[in-house]
C-alpha cells in the first residue's frame, strides 16, 4: 500500500516538474510524500484579482484510494479566500474532496477544480455557518462530514 | 376494486413465503450442524398443535440459507427479464430487492433502470466503447446489452416462460464467470498499459475494467474494493473513474478479492475478510429490505429470522413476536480471551444465552406479555421520566392555578407564579389574598381555599406516585434478573456442594439450575407486566390481570427465597422436593399470565388509559395522563 501511494505521488510530481503546472498554480513545496503546498491565483476577470492563496495537500497511505486532505493555509499572514464554500480556518466544502473523490483524480485536477470554484464565484462571503463550524472544526477537514447542497459555485 | 387487488396480492405473498419456509427447512437438514438440527426439532414441536397462544411461528436461518433465497430471487429475475445473474443482482439491489417493482419499472424503461442501477453505461458514452470492443463483446455477450437492444425479445420471453428459462441457463454462470477475464483481456490490447491510479507501467501489470471500460491495474482495484467494503461498509462498489456510475457485479468483486485474478502482492487474509464482509453486507441489505426477515441484533451474529406472520403493523396489536435466531452466546472470536466458565459435565453456562429478540420492534429482549407499542411507550417514559420524576416529587410543588411545577429556591412564602401570576402561599398552597396582613406566617390550615389547593396538589402528585409505584417494581425485577448471573454462580457452587454432602448425582442436582432459570424467566415476564399494568385502563380486566401478576410474583419470590436458603445435609431431600414443586408451580403461573394476556390481545380485551398506536383511543374517564 505504501508503495502505491508513494509511487503514484512520485509520478504526479514528475509530471508537474516536466510539464509544469497550469496557469495560476505553482508548486511551492513537495519535499516528501505526506504534505505538499501550492499557491493558487485566479487568472483574468474575477472577484479574487491580485489575490494569492496557499493550498495544502496532506496524503495518507491509502492515497489515491482515499482522498487527500486539502485546505487553504491560514497561518503566517496567509488568508483563506472569502468564498461561500471556504471556511475562515481554510477548510473547503467541496464534494470532490469528500464523497465524490475518485482515485482517477490527481493533485493538479483538484487544484484546477478549486481554481474554477473561485473563478466562478459571484459574491464574496463566508459560509453561513462559518462561526459555528470553525469553533468546533476538527484539525483535519476529512473528518468533517460536509453536506453538499449547492452545485452552482 | 382496489381491495380485491390487495387480497390477490396477499395470497401471492403467502404462497411465496410458504415455499420459502420449506426450502429453508430442507436446507437446514442438509447441514450437519448438530445444534441446528436439535433446534429445528424443538421448533417443530413448537409449531405443532401444542404451540402456545403467546408463541409465534418463525424460522431461524443461517447466512447461507438467506444467500440461497437471495439467489432464488436473482434467478427468478434472470428468468423473467432475460438478463445475466450478475446484472439481475445489481438491478435487484438498486430496487431494494423488490421484484414486482423492478419488473414493472423494467418493462417501462429498461435502459433507464439498467443505467440507474449501475449495470449498464448510459447511451452516449456507451456507443464508442462498444464499437471499440465489438469483436470481444459479441463473443462474451453480456446479456445486459442484449436486453437493452431488443425489447421485443424481452416481451416474448415474458409470454413464453419456458423459452426464457432455457435462455437463462445458457447464458448464466459460464458467461458471467468468463466476463471478468474477457474484460481483462480486451483492455490488454494496447501494447503498454499505464494504470491511471498508481501510474505503474510494468509489463506484468493486469488491467481490469468493468463494462464501462475504465481500466486500472488489479492491485488498485483490490485496494479500492477493500477500502470500500471495510471502511465504508459499502456493497455497491462503483467504478473508480470520476462520474462513472457502473457498479461492480458480485463475481467481479469475488474475482478481485479471492481468486487467481487477485493481485499477487495483496494480503490473502485481508482479501478473505473483505470478501466475507461483502457477502454479509449483501445479505444484510437483502434482509433489511424484506419485511418477513430480520437480522439478529446480537453482536457478531449473522443469523436471520423469518417470521412471515408478524410483518404488518396491525398484527403487532394482537401478538408479541418474540423470536430466537437459534444461536447462543457470543461468537468465538469475541470470546477467545475469556473462555466461558462451564462445568466439566458440559452444562450450558449463562454466557451461552440464546439470542432472543422481538421481531416487531427494536427491543432486544423478550418483552412478553406486553405488545410492542405499549412496551415502547413505557421504555420511552422510563428514559425520560424516572429520575426526573423522583426529583420533582421531592423538590417541587405545583402552582394551584395553572399546575406549573415550581421549585422554591429562596425567599419568603409569598409566591407569585411566573406563568399565570397567581399569588399563593407556599406553605398552605392557598391564595395569598386570604392571608391578609398576616405576612410571612401561615397558620390558616383549615381555610377553604387552602384545602382546595392542597387537594389539587395531591391529585397531581398522585399520578407521579402512581408512575413511581410501577417503575420501582419494574426496575426491581430488572435488577434481580441481572443479579441472576451471580445467583447462577452461587447455585453452581451449591450444586457441587450438594453432590459432595449428599449421595445425589449430578443429574439429580440439576433441579437447582432449572429453578434459577425459571426464576429469571419469570422475572422478565413480571417486569413487563408492570409496564402493562401501568397503561391498563381500570376495570375488571385489569383486576384479573393484577391477580395473575400477584400470584406469579408471590410464587417467584417464594422460589427465590428457597434458592437462597442455606443447605443442610439432613434437609436436602426436603429442599429438593420443595424446589422442584415450586419450580413447576412457578412455570405454570408464568404460563397462565402469558397465555391469558396473549388471548386477551387476540380477543381485544385489553383497554389502555393512554392512546396506543393501533388501538382504539381510550374513553375519557379512564385517561390518566
Amino acid at each position: 500500500m505504501t508503495s502505491i501511494s508513494s509511487r503514484r505521488l512520485a509520478k504526479e510530481l514528475m509530471e508537474i516538474k516536466n510539464e509544469g503546472c497550469p496557469v495560476g498554480i505553482n508548486l511551492v513545496q513537495a519535499d516528501d510524500f505526506s504534505t505538499w503546498l501550492f499557491t493558487i491565483e485566479v487568472m483574468g476577470e474575477s472577484l479574487y484579482q491580485n489575490e494569492k492563496f496557499t493550498l495544502q495537500f496532506r496524503f495518507d497511505q491509502q492515497y489515491p484510494i482515499s482522498s487527500p486532505a486539502v485546505q487553504f493555509v491560514v497561518t503566517e499572514g496567509r488568508q483563506a479566500p472569502v468564498h461561500p464554500h471556504v471556511y475562515s480556518n481554510g477548510h473547503i466544502c467541496a464534494s470532490i474532496l469528500g464523497n465524490e473523490w475518485s482515485p482517477v483524480l490527481s493533485v493538479i485536477a483538484v487544484c484546477v477544480t478549486l481554481q474554477s470554484m473561485l473563478a466562478s464565484c459571484k459574491e464574496k462571503h463566508r459560509p453561513v455557518d462559518n462561526d459555528r463550524y470553525v469553533k468546533h472544526a476538527p484539525e483535519n477537514p476529512k473528518k468533517t462530514r460536509f453536506h453538499y447542497d449547492d452545485d452552482t459555485v | 376494486m382496489s381491495s380485491d387487488y390487495e387480497i390477490s396480492d396477499n395470497e401471492g405473498d403467502y404462497y411465496d413465503s410458504d415455499e420459502m419456509m420449506e426450502d429453508y427447512q430442507n436446507d437446514d437438514q442438509d447441514e450437519d450442524d448438530m445444534e441446528m438440527d436439535d433446534y429445528n426439532d424443538d421448533f417443530r414441536i413448537n409449531t405443532g398443535p401444542k404451540r402456545k397462544s403467546y408463541e409465534v411461528d418463525y424460522t431461524s436461518l443461517s447466512q447461507s440459507s438467506v444467500e440461497e433465497s437471495l439467489k432464488e430471487d436473482v434467478d427468478h429475475i434472470c428468468g423473467i427479464l432475460g438478463v445475466d445473474p450478475a446484472v439481475a443482482a445489481l438491478l435487484l439491489r438498486h430496487q431494494g430487492w423488490n421484484k414486482e417493482s423492478l419488473i414493472e419499472k423494467y418493462m417501462e424503461t429498461p435502459t433507464k433502470v439498467l443505467v440507474d442501477s449501475g449495470a449498464a453505461v448510459p447511451e452516449p458514452a456507451r456507443e464508442p466503447i462498444v464499437r471499440a470492443h465489438s469483436v470481444d463483446r459479441s463473443a462474451a455477450g453480456p446479456s445486459s446489452r442484449r436486453a437493452i437492444r431488443s425489447n421485443s425479445k424481452l416481451l416474448s420471453s415474458l409470454t413464453l416462460p419456458t423459452r426464457s428459462s432455457a435462455q437463462k441457463s445458457i447464458s448464466s454462470p459460464a458467461a458471467s464467470a468468463s466476463k471478468f477475464r474477457k474484460d481483462a483481456k480486451s483492455s490488454e490490447e494496447p501494447e503498454s498499459f499505464v494504470c491511471p491510479i498508481c501510474f505503474d507501467d510494468s509489463p506484468e501489470l493486469k488491467p481490469v475494467a468493468l463494462d464501462c471500460g475504465h481500466s486500472a491495474c488489479s492491485g488498485c482495484w483490490n485496494a479500492y474494493t477493500i477500502s470500500k467494503i471495510r471502511d465504508e461498509g459499502e456493497h455497491c462498489i462503483r467504478c473508480m473513474t470520476e462520474g462513472c456510475a457502473i457498479v461492480a457485479p458480485d463475481d467481479f468483486v469475488h474475482n478481485i478479492l479471492v481468486s487467481d485474478a487477485a493481485p499477487p502482492g495483496s494480503d490473502t487474509n485481508e482479501n478473505l475478510v473483505a470478501w466475507t464482509r461483502f457477502q454479509e453486507l449483501l445479505v444484510r441489505s437483502f434482509v433489511s429490505s424484506n419485511s418477513k426477515l430480520k437480522f439478529c441484533p446480537y453482536p457478531g451474529c449473522t443469523n436471520t429470522v423469518s417470521c412471515p406472520s408478524a410483518t404488518s403493523k396491525s398484527v403487532l396489536t394482537t401478538m408479541v413476536p418474540i423470536v430466537s435466531c437459534g444461536a447462543k452466546g457470543i461468537p468465538r472470536s469475541a470470546n477467545d480471551k475469556k473462555p466461558a466458565p462451564s462445568s466439566p459435565s458440559g452444562i450450558t453456562s449463562l454466557y451461552d444465552k440464546e439470542h432472543v429478540f422481538c421481531f416487531g420492534c427494536p427491543i432486544e429482549s423478550d418483552h412478553r406479555p406486553v405488545v410492542c407499542g405499549v412496551a415502547r411507550l413505557w421504555l420511552k417514559k422510563c428514559e425520560d421520566d424516572s429520575e426526573t420524576a423522583n426529583w420533582i416529587k421531592s423538590n417541587t410543588k405545583e402552582c394551584s392555578k395553572c399546575q406549573s411545577t415550581i421549585e422554591k429556591n429562596g425567599g419568603c412564602n409569598h409566591m407569585t407564579c411566573k406563568k399565570c401570576k397567581y399569588e399563593f402561599c407556599w406553605v398552605c398552597m392557598g391564595p395569598w389574598s386570604e392571608h391578609g396582613t398576616a405576612w410571612y406566617s401561615c397558620n390558616r390550615y383549615d381555610e377553604k381555599g387552602g384545602i382546595e389547593a392542597r387537594d389539587a396538589q395531591s391529585r397531581s402528585r398522585a399520578s407521579l406516585e402512581r408512575y413511581l409505584h410501577y417503575y420501582n417494581r419494574w426496575a426491581n425485577h430488572e435488577q434481580s434478573a441481572k443479579l441472576s448471573v451471580e445467583l447462577y454462580a452461587k447455585t453452581e457452587k451449591k450444586m457441587e456442594d450438594m453432590q459432595i454432602t449428599s449421595d445425589l448425582t449430578w443429574i439429580e442436582v440439576q433441579f437447582m439450575k432449572k429453578a434459577v432459570e425459571e426464576v429469571e424467566k419469570c422475572r422478565m415476564t413480571l417486569k413487563w407486566t408492570y409496564a402493562m399494568a401501568y397503561y391498563l385502563a381500570r376495570g375488571n380486566e385489569k383486576d384479573l390481570f393484577e391477580d395473575n401478576q400477584r400470584d406469579l410474583e408471590k410464587a417467584v419470590e417464594d422460589l427465590s427465597e428457597l434458592l437462597e436458603s442455606p443447605i443442610e445435609t439432613e434437609n436436602i431431600p426436603v429442599l429438593r422436593q420443595k424446589v422442584t414443586d415450586k419450580t413447576v408451580y412457578v412455570q405454570k403461573r408464568n404460563e397462565i399470565v402469558l397465555e391469558d394476556t396473549a388471548t386477551g390481545f387476540l380477543d381485544g380485551r385489553w383497554k389502555w388509559n393512554v392512546s396506543v398506536d393501533g388501538f382504539e383511543d381510550p374513553a375519557e374517564e379512564v385517561r390518566i395522563d
